[in-house]
């Protein structure tokens, strides 16, 4: 497995992390490294075996369904680089 | 009296209790001692106003009478924990000028026991680091020195301010966190005591995640003694965590009888590695030899997928890792980059990550973000959690056969120099983990302790791997070792 250019500014991409045109050989090589080194799952026999789910097995517990915390508002919106009227506020989403 | 700052807890606890110090002065020492070690770059949020007033909350309680071991001890805190109204930045550009409005459990139960925040304290950026080089606080200088030779070195990661400032005696003790080796890898590099308990013994609420399936909290310390009280005051059921154990907390301090005579210790031969210095091998096989000498057998075992550990941990901890960060979106709290003209939502994350994430946080998440994109969940994200069933099988069946610790060093080297590392390629740093990310992917409990000296007078340190929930048993075998060892070195003050 090998990760070209493309592939990855597709991952950037989808991690929402902007790099630049010039920075992508260098992050593909890194990639390609840290693969090449996961690559070595591939001599494991997992045949047969459950992907872990949970490391110490415990049923969840029930609580019952109320409501437990809110009216937080100002608590909420106080760390907000832009809040207004309540809201968080971000660059228009909708044209 | 010496000075108060290299107290360790159960001294200093003993010397509330009697009367012979307070709070108040054990507090001023560890602030006087923390302005004078500006060099070793540990403490990056100061709180000395809450500090003294928690001090003296403290000392009026106890002289109510009933105050617990941890009232009164003043603590460094690492950054990566929530502190209401303190900055919680997690060593990230990210959450600059974040303050929260909430505390975290531990923190708040370690306060509910009458203890004092002395301040935050560096780490690797969002805990993602062996050395504490990817902080934006910029790096932790460890207090321990190769001899006369004045070359900077790591305290280690992720909790390497931690380990720094519990060595150089400007805390009694601190709070860490472990995802691969976080606690003790440092703790090994500073000559100090750490413990990454079971999985689910801390609550992780309140504690910025990195890989929640992965992550604890733990005490480091100066003596085992001080790390089974502290242990005792942080953990303990939490509703607001669901993965934290409705299990009874037992009195960690009330078991270090010493007496280890008729446990089995296993000596992994997985973890005997290529080109291991064979200094840690002496202090491997010495190790073995005075648990042995204790009463304890010591049996030769095997856990087959040991070599399987890091590169699973290095998928499934990014792959948490990718998720977790991806509420740092410029929009609720922490940094947002400034937009240009016509720039919409999706550049406003992007310009914000992109600035606001360190180059290890990047690489990290974009690498979580590939394992589990479409077309490869399973042939990475999938195996590599089967492997970990793997993992966690080799342990159990060890413990099955009547294992009761199991002894191992806690790292391949000494401290090394900062910026050492810096033209290695990244997987060369993740093998600083290779003896303790198992008994994260595992959930296991496990401590280090130093052990001793090499020859440039670098401390090293072995870990003991216990049973699940056995934090108790596992805390007593290493306060065995620890008197066996006989290790008091301690750094000599340059900063």
């Amino acid at each position: 497995m090998s990760i070209d250019l493309e592939t990855a500014a597709k991952v950037a991409k989808l991690a929402r992390i902007r790099v630049e045109e010039a920075a992508l050989p260098a992050l593909a090589q890194e990639f390609n490294t840290i693969l090449g080194f996961i690559e070595q799952l591939n001599a494991v026999d997992v045949e047969g075996v459950e992907p872990m789910t949970s490391v110490t097995p415990m049923r969840l517990k029930r609580r019952a369904d109320v409501v437990t915390d809110g009216n937080r508002q100002a608590e909420i919106l106080s760390n907000a680089p832009d809040a207004r009227e309540g809201f968080f506020a971000v660059p228009k989403v909708v044209e | 009296m010496t000075d108060l700052n290299t107290l360790t807890i159960a001294e200093a606890r003993d010397a509330l209790r009697r009367g012979e110090v307070t709070s108040l002065d054990l507090t001023d020492a560890c602030l006087a001692a923390i302005e004078g070690a500006g060099a070793l770059n540990a403490f990056v949020h100061h709180t000395p106003d809450q500090a003294r007033d928690q001090a003296q909350a403290a000392d009026a309680r106890i002289a109510k009478g009933d105050a617990p071991a941890m009232c009164g001890i003043p603590l460094g805190i690492k950054d990566l924990f929530c502190t209401k109204g303190v900055p919680s930045q997690a060593a990230s550009r990210i959450l600059q000028g974040f303050k929260p409005e909430y505390e975290s459990t531990v923190t708040q139960n370690l306060f509910d026991a009458g203890a004092v925040m002395l301040g935050k304290l560096n780490m690797d950026e969002f805990a993602m680091g062996s050395s504490n080089e990817t902080s934006c606080y910029g790096n932790v200088i460890n207090p321990w020195r190769r001899g006369n030779d004045a070359t900077p070195l790591t305290p280690g990661g992720s909790s390497g301010g931690s380990a720094a400032a519990v060595a150089a005696d400007l805390c009694l003790a601190a709070t860490g966190t472990d995802t691969g080796g976080s606690i003790r890898q440092p703790a090994a590099f500073a000559g100090i005591t750490g413990i990454k308990p079971t999985y689910g013994r801390c609550s992780r609420w309140g504690i910025v995640a990195f890989a929640s399936s992965l992550d604890q909290a733990g005490p480091m310390t100066k003596t085992v003694r001080d790390a089974a009280i502290m242990l005792g005051a942080m953990c303990g059921h939490d509703p607001r965590d669901s993965t934290c154990a409705d299990l009874p907390v037992p009195d960690f301090e009330a078991m270090l009888s010493g007496d280890i005579r008729g446990k089995v210790i296993g000596i992994p031969r997985e973890y005997r590695m290529d080109g291991m210095p064979a200094e840690i091998e002496k202090l491997w096989v010495d190790g073995a030899a005075m648990l042995r000498d204790a009463g304890a057998e010591i049996r030769d075992i095997s856990l087959p997928h040991t070599r399987y550990a890091l590169p699973a941990y290095y998928v499934i901890a990014p792959a948490e890792a990718s998720s977790n960060l991806a509420r740092y979106d410029g929009v609720r709290y922490g940094h947002r980059a400034k937009l240009a003209q016509g720039d919409g939502i999706t550049e406003m994350y992007e310009k914000t990550r992109a600035e606001g994430f360190g180059p290890e946080v990047q690489r990290r998440v974009m690498v979580g973000t590939y394992v589990l994109s479409a077309g490869f969940y399973d042939a990475y994200y999938n195996r590599a959690r089967k492997v970990r069933t793997l993992i966690k099988r080799d342990f159990e069946e060890v413990f099955a056969a009547g294992v009761d610790a199991i002894l191992t060093p806690a790292t391949p080297s000494a401290a090394f120099g900062l910026g050492e590392m810096t033209d290695a390629d990244p997987v060369q740093m993740y093998l600083n983990d290779v003896f303790t990310v198992t008994v994260n992917l595992a959930g296991l409990p496990g401590i280090a302790l130093p052990a001793g000296l090499d020859r440039q007078g670098l401390p090293l340190g072995l870990q003991l791997i216990g049973r699940p929930w056995e934090e108790g048993d596992l805390l007593n075998t290493a306060y065995a070792l620890e008197r066996a060892t006989g290790f008091v070195a301690r750094p000599a003050k340059w900063w």
